[in-house]
């Protein structure tokens, strides 16, 4: 019998409140007790003194670019990224090429994973067939075939109508709605946010108003289906506050964001470097403060990445040339205490909730819990430790990261999933 | 970074004065018989125009030339670009070449500023997309003072396609940096309420009478419908709302001056009698643009 004892670490489980320094100990890849003392001779013993030991994080959304473009990521090297981040799910958007809009290929990228990839990966099905928006996708066979969502994104549904059937199909299936909201007829021609830095730099403008409509136009589909509806990578303050407004009035609208949205704005692009260009953009100083003061207050549920490797050849040109997307699965913990943590906004507790009962209760998955009898998937991390981000060594095929050469302090020690380490900071070459 | 010209932006007063004292210098050069110096003899400039241009192109081969240095210009068409190679591909193959300075122009806002920061050869900005043209704000701030003692307390109104413009935000920051009062002028969708704040002394109006009221200077824009992918103010407006007629003359101060930064389109934005009014210093502004060109250079590469 396989053990593996984890030692005097903080065990914090959002999912039972628990918050306590205590032993955690592994069996054959579930976990076996949580309490003081553990007393296991055979163990294998990791020493988890001074960190906190917390369910495996979940990332509901990454860009794998499996199959189609596997010179940007696989999923063997994007799994390998979250690892390294303390992500133990990874949700992969569907606008691979193909898209996944079928059972072959959902079924193809769980099979490679259950092969190569060091993580959990659960895809996310297309809204519509090739992503072209009109028509809907093989939704229900690719349910059975393993996807936990559906979304078109990085390529919004224009047609209202279109994502209102997509709506009342989803809640039919209890399968929740991931919207990219943009409107692309405002945000046309954009490659940054539209403001006075976007006047000054001479870059055209992406309007807040362009993410503002659709989200304001999905929550009334939502609330006309009963669908479930999810906004992705949340950004800009109108947004925030109307799914707020929605919370409040009892609708399943829920939201997420992504760390460069809070602690980045469009006055960081200064240089025309690309590495600050992604979909939604980097917004205003007020968008910012909104997009922390929500995942404070519980406007904003969950927290992911929107992990988008380009290979570097593709970000090595005119900023308005550039694709959109940044690496985000490693720095996002170091990103998010620099945040919440270290400046009191949130407690260890409520920063792990983001990342693991959120997405779980979005997504409706069995994960994001330390429960006795469980799956061993476990991240463990520090808030302490002093570290400078290098996307040179990162396990991304790309190097596409706004962070590089930035300091941290706390961050990932060590993953692990099904009861084994797959990344450990002790290991590291 | 190498030393070389971005944007006006980024420079203070202080190296601004510099530059168009030492154009002054040059200015009386346009009327000798031998208009050449050999003050940068034997470098080796590159011009390279990733987008149509006459005139600037023209100005900085001949100030290249009349400052003894050796000029070597590529356009677009022809090129590797076209070829599919990549700006960075395409700019360190002519780095090995060892210019000792590379003047270039290009559509994208920025792309001198990416290269800059990869390339060890200093790089002069002849217009980057919709965002700086620092010689033309240099040479536009010459003509001024051909003129006027000082820019300080001037009324500049700028009145066209001002979004689209990088001749208008580099002279907006010029203009700034100096005391002037800016007033800009267009159709709202060209003129964003944000501009103003783009520099001090900033101001906006979409009332070209408003503008032109007691001002010194009038500068006017080409309406740069290349730039735009759809069609944000009707074109038949145009010229009945922003376009620069005599009756208008008569607002500004008597001895106001009309700036274009050319090509013009006469009936466009510009009556055909206004362009070759005496207030016109259209064509003062192309003779100043090699002086200005010279001093950017010579500055760069002594």
């Amino acid at each position: 019998m396989a053990q593996l004892l984890l030692k005097n670490g903080r065990v914090i489980d959002p999912a039972s409140r628990l918050d306590s320094i205590a032993d955690l100990l592994i069996e054959d890849g579930s976990i076996a007790a949580v309490h003081t003392g553990i007393d296991a001779p055979d163990a294998e013993v990791f020493d988890a003194s001074g960190m906190v030991v917390a369910p495996g994080f979940i990332d509901m959304h990454v860009h794998l670019r499996e199959p189609g473009f596997t010179h940007a990521e696989t999923i063997e090297s994007g799994a390998r990224a979250a690892a390294a981040g303390g992500f133990t799910s990874i949700c992969c958007m569907p606008n691979t090429s193909p898209v996944n809009d079928s059972v072959t290929v959902t079924s193809y990228i769980v099979e490679k994973a259950k092969r190569v990839a060091v993580v959990n990966v659960y895809p996310i099905g297309a809204i519509t067939k090739g992503s072209a928006g009109e028509e809907l996708a093989a939704i229900g066979s690719m349910k059975q075939a393993g996807i936990v969502a559906i979304s078109d994104d990085g390529h919004p549904v224009m047609n209202a109508r279109v994502m209102r059937r997509a709506m009342e199909l989803a809640r039919s299936l209890d399968l929740v709605v991931i919207d990219h909201c943009e409107d692309l007829n405002l945000s046309a021609g954009g490659d940054m946010h539209e403001g006075l830095q976007s006047l000054r730099l001479g870059l055209r403008g992406i309007p807040a108003c362009s993410e503002d409509v659709m989200v304001a136009r999905d929550i009334l589909l939502a609330e006309v289906t009963g669908a479930r509806f999810h906004v992705a990578h949340i950004s800009s303050r109108h947004s925030i506050a109307m799914v707020e407004y929605a919370k409040s009035r009892g609708l399943s609208v829920t939201a997420e964001v992504c760390p460069h949205h809070f602690s980045l704005t469009d006055e960081d692009i200064r240089t025309y470097d690309s590495n600050f260009k992604m979909k939604p953009p980097l917004r205003s100083r007020q968008d910012m403060e909104a997009a922390i003061a929500g995942v404070t207050s519980g406007a904003i549920d969950a927290i992911a990445t929107d992990h988008a490797p380009h290979a570097g050849s593709e970000k090595m040109q005119e900023f308005e040339r550039c694709p959109f997307g940044i690496l985000g699965l490693e720095t996002a913990l170091a990103v998010t205490l620099e945040t919440f943590f270290h400046t009191g906004r949130l407690n260890l507790m409520q920063i792990i909730e983001k990342f693991t009962t959120a997405p779980a209760r979005i997504l409706k998955l069995n994960r994001g819990a330390l429960s006795v009898g469980g799956v061993a998937d476990i991240t463990i991390f520090d808030t302490q430790t002093k570290w400078t981000y290098d996307v040179n060594r990162s396990y991304s095929k790309s190097r596409n990261s706004p962070y590089h050469g930035r300091e941290f302090v706390g961050g990932p020690v060590a993953t692990i999933v099904g009861g084994k380490f797959v990344w450990r900071r002790d290991q590291e070459v | 970074m190498a030393r070389g010209l971005l944007g006006i932006e980024d420079l203070d007063r202080r190296e601004i004065e510099e530059i168009l004292a030492r154009a002054k210098d040059f200015q009386p050069l346009q009327n000798q018989s031998n208009k050449r110096l050999d003050l940068i003899r034997g470098r080796m400039i590159v011009n390279l125009f990733f987008e149509a241009s006459t005139r600037t192109r023209t100005s900085f081969e001949i100030a290249a030339k009349r400052l003894g240095a050796d000029a070597v210009s590529i356009t677009a068409s022809g090129s590797s670009l076209q070829k599919g190679e990549s700006l960075v591909d395409t700019l360190n193959t002519l780095a090995a070449m060892k210019p000792d300075a590379i003047v270039m122009r290009h559509s994208a806002s920025g792309a001198p500023h990416f290269l800059a920061r990869y390339l060890p050869i200093p790089i002069i900005n002849a217009g980057d997309g919709t965002h700086e043209h620092p010689t033309q704000a240099l040479l536009d701030a010459l003509t001024i003072l051909d003129h006027r003692k000082t820019l300080e307390g001037l009324r500049v109104a700028i009145i066209g396609d001002i979004v689209h413009s990088r001749v208008a935000r580099s002279n907006i920051y010029l203009l700034s940096k100096f005391g002037a009062d800016v007033v800009l002028c267009g159709p709202a969708p060209l003129l964003p309420a944000e501009m103003a704040k783009l520099a001090p002394g900033v101001s906006l109006t979409y009332d070209m009478q408003e503008a032109i009221q007691g001002a010194h200077v009038i500068m006017m824009l080409r309406v740069q419908l290349e730039r735009q992918n759809e069609s944000p103010f009707p074109a038949s407006d145009y010229y009945p709302f922003y376009g620069l007629r005599r009756e208008h003359l008569a607002l500004a101060r008597p001895d106001v001056l009309v700036m274009h930064p050319g090509p013009i389109n006469r009936g466009r934005e510009i009556a055909s009698d206004v362009a070759d009014s005496k207030q016109s210093v259209i064509l003062n502004q192309v003779e100043n643009g090699i002086a200005v060109r010279m001093a950017v250079l010579e500055r760069i590469m002594r």
